[in-house]
């Protein structure tokens, strides 16, 4: 038991959550970041889906790692992505319909997501299954968290909701002359609401800022 | 006079190292160089060749303001009671311009400073006084209607975002009170752009419609340029944003700014004639819409033209800095900006985005003039060599 949470795998869990998070200290993902964060819906969706396919994906692989011919691990990599990605868009079309189509091509692309290529090439290609799936586990929900404040700060100031639920559309609100703000809907909004978190995390953490 | 400098140095002491306000320090300075000639001089190499600097220049671009101004102020007025039906007098109009434009000024100012002073304070710099014209120019695009916390947001937004992350004052790429003008027009396109937003509350009398002269245009050209003819437009007679109606009283702000050597004429002249170049061809070949038939030099006193001409595109922070750069911008400048009116119905009045997206392209522009002028010289030295 003192294996599996060694300090080395606490860490390869831990760090992407916080301190080498894969938006906002190694900035990739950042497409889906700003393409899918307009509600918190499909954020949640979104990052709930990237995290069981790096994970898995990170399993998968590092169980053959061994066997894999060096020259042409990236397409062994592909094709163990996409058959994840197929799955899992899949499910989502038979049960929750709605949120699959207003994540639309975003679901397929998560093939070209850089994390997930990140993640096998730096981690699962050299280490164990079960570090390789704490490492994904990690990754994933690291990319999670930043969509699902993203999605937060766009979903509530610019639709006033919360998840499809009412929270700042009230007569009253709008009788003083609140309302609610376009520009958050726009991809450019979601830009600057990740550069904000990456300005709060950099002013926090001494580490992070450049000399 | 002697007792407020007598003051000023009673609560000195308070603000330096050590003291109770340490943290103010910033603040007290700037209000005591604001108030008083500084006591100390420069210590070092220093490299003075003007006594032209910032403050100065500032308070230039607020002097070349005021006209456009205090006309935008009247007109506010002269509109808001052609929409209730009502002549009223020349001083009637002028104080409901007042009741609108004041307030405004006021908390474009009060949050702008508050952040720059926030923001001099965390980084131990001196308060300059880049935001006093910035406040200004805020007030003047805004239509009439925009409520007093959107103004808020939009400054806090445009100081933080377009101004203090890129260093501050002469560090930004783009300039900040068109930042504030199109971040309210994207995030509350239904309180900046329309028919009902330039005249203050209040119920219009029936026939009354409020449309600007250029979406008016958009619709209908012959029914725009008789309701708002040359003359009209020029002297400012027509709704629109606070201080962009009145070509005149702008282009004699321009003339001050020309000959205190603020703005540079190249600039200025380029952007008329890129726009006015642009619409020109549109009246030539273009399609048979009413805005691109609209005569080229109605294109020049309608809407923001002239006030981003005159004070948008010369600020010599995001504008082109290298000589030749600066014509190349300005046409561009009145070519996109015409290109956006009649390409796009979505966007009637396309001024701004026009500065914007030129003030991102400026230094690639002086990347390139810089460039080929190294590589001139160089073939020159070449060759003589």
């Amino acid at each position: 038991m003192s294996e599996l949470f060694s300090k080395q795998n606490k860490e390869a869990f831990w760090q992407p959550l916080g301190k080498n998070n894969p938006v906002t200290v190694q900035v990739l993902g950042i497409c889906s970041a700003l393409a899918v964060t307009a509600q918190l819906k499909p954020a949640l969706v979104m990052g709930i889906a990237v995290t069981i396919i790096v994970a898995f994906a990170n399993v998968i692989i590092s169980l053959i790692r061994n066997t894999i011919p060096m020259r042409i691990r990236i397409i062994v990599q592909l094709v163990v992505v996409a058959t994840l990605v197929t799955i899992v868009n899949q499910i989502l079309k038979a049960f929750v319909y709605d949120v699959s189509k207003e994540l639309s091509v975003y679901v397929g692309l998560i093939i070209t997501n850089c994390i997930l290529m990140g993640r096998l090439e730096a981690f699962a290609m050299m280490n164990k299954p079960w570090p390789s799936f704490l490492d994904g586990l990690g990754n994933g929900l690291g990319y999670a968290k930043i969509l699902i404040i993203v999605g937060f700060f766009r979903e509530l100031l610019g639709s006033g909701t919360l998840l499809g639920f009412n929270v700042l559309n009230y007569e009253c609100l709008q009788n003083i002359g609140y309302m609610n703000n376009g520009m958050m809907l726009m991809p450019a909004m979601a830009l600057i609401v990740v550069a904000c978190i990456i300005w709060w995390q950099r002013a926090h953490d001494k580490d992070l800022q450049e000399k | 006079m002697k007792s407020l400098r007598k003051y000023l140095d009673s609560v000195k002491p308070n603000f330096e190292k050590g003291g109770k306000y340490e943290k103010f320090s910033q603040t007290f300075e700037a209000f005591e160089s604001f108030l008083y000639a500084p006591g100390t001089t420069n210590q070092g190499g220093v490299h003075v060749r003007d006594g032209v600097d910032l403050k100065r220049v500032i308070s230039m671009v607020i002097l070349a303001l005021i006209p456009a101004a205090i006309f935008g102020i009247w007109n506010t007025g002269y509109q808001h009671y052609q929409m209730l039906g009502l002549e009223q007098s020349f001083w009637c109009n002028f104080w409901y311009g007042l009741t609108i434009f004041v307030p405004m000024m006021i908390v474009s100012y009060v949050v702008g400073l508050g952040i720059e002073f926030a923001t001099a304070e965390i980084r131990h710099e001196q308060v300059n006084e880049g935001f006093l014209a910035t406040g200004l120019l805020i007030p003047l695009v805004m239509p009439a209607d925009v409520p007093l916390w959107m103004v808020a947001v939009a400054t806090a937004f445009s100081v933080i975002f377009a101004k203090e992350v890129f260093g501050g004052t002469g560090m930004n790429i783009w300039n900040p009170a068109l930042v504030a003008r199109a971040f309210l027009f994207f995030a509350y396109p239904s309180k900046m752009s329309g028919d009902a937003v330039w005249y203050g509350e209040g119920e219009a009398v029936d026939g009354f419609t409020g449309a600007t002269a250029l979406s008016l245009a958009n619709s209908n050209m012959e029914l725009a340029t008789s309701k708002y003819d040359f003359w009209n437009a020029f002297i400012g007679y027509m709704p629109g944003s606070i201080g962009e109606t009145s070509a005149l009283c702008i282009l004699i702000g321009g003339v001050f700014l020309l000959l205190t050597g603020v703005a540079s004429w190249k600039t200025m002249l380029s952007v008329f004639v890129g726009g006015g170049l642009t619409a020109f061809l549109f009246n030539q070949f273009g399609p048979a819409t009413g805005i691109a038939q609209l005569p080229w030099y109605m294109h020049l006193v309608y809407g923001g033209f002239c006030f981003g001409a005159v004070f948008m595109a010369t600020d010599p922070v995001t504008s082109c800095r290298t000589e030749a750069g600066k014509y190349i911008f300005g046409l561009l400048v009145g070519f996109v900006a015409i290109l956006v009116r009649v390409l796009n119905p979505g966007y009637p009045e396309g001024m701004m985005l026009a500065i914007l997206f030129m003030n991102t392209l400026a230094p690639t522009i002086d990347y390139f003039i810089v460039d080929r002028n190294i590589s001139k010289r160089r073939k020159r030295a070449l060759k003589t060599a």
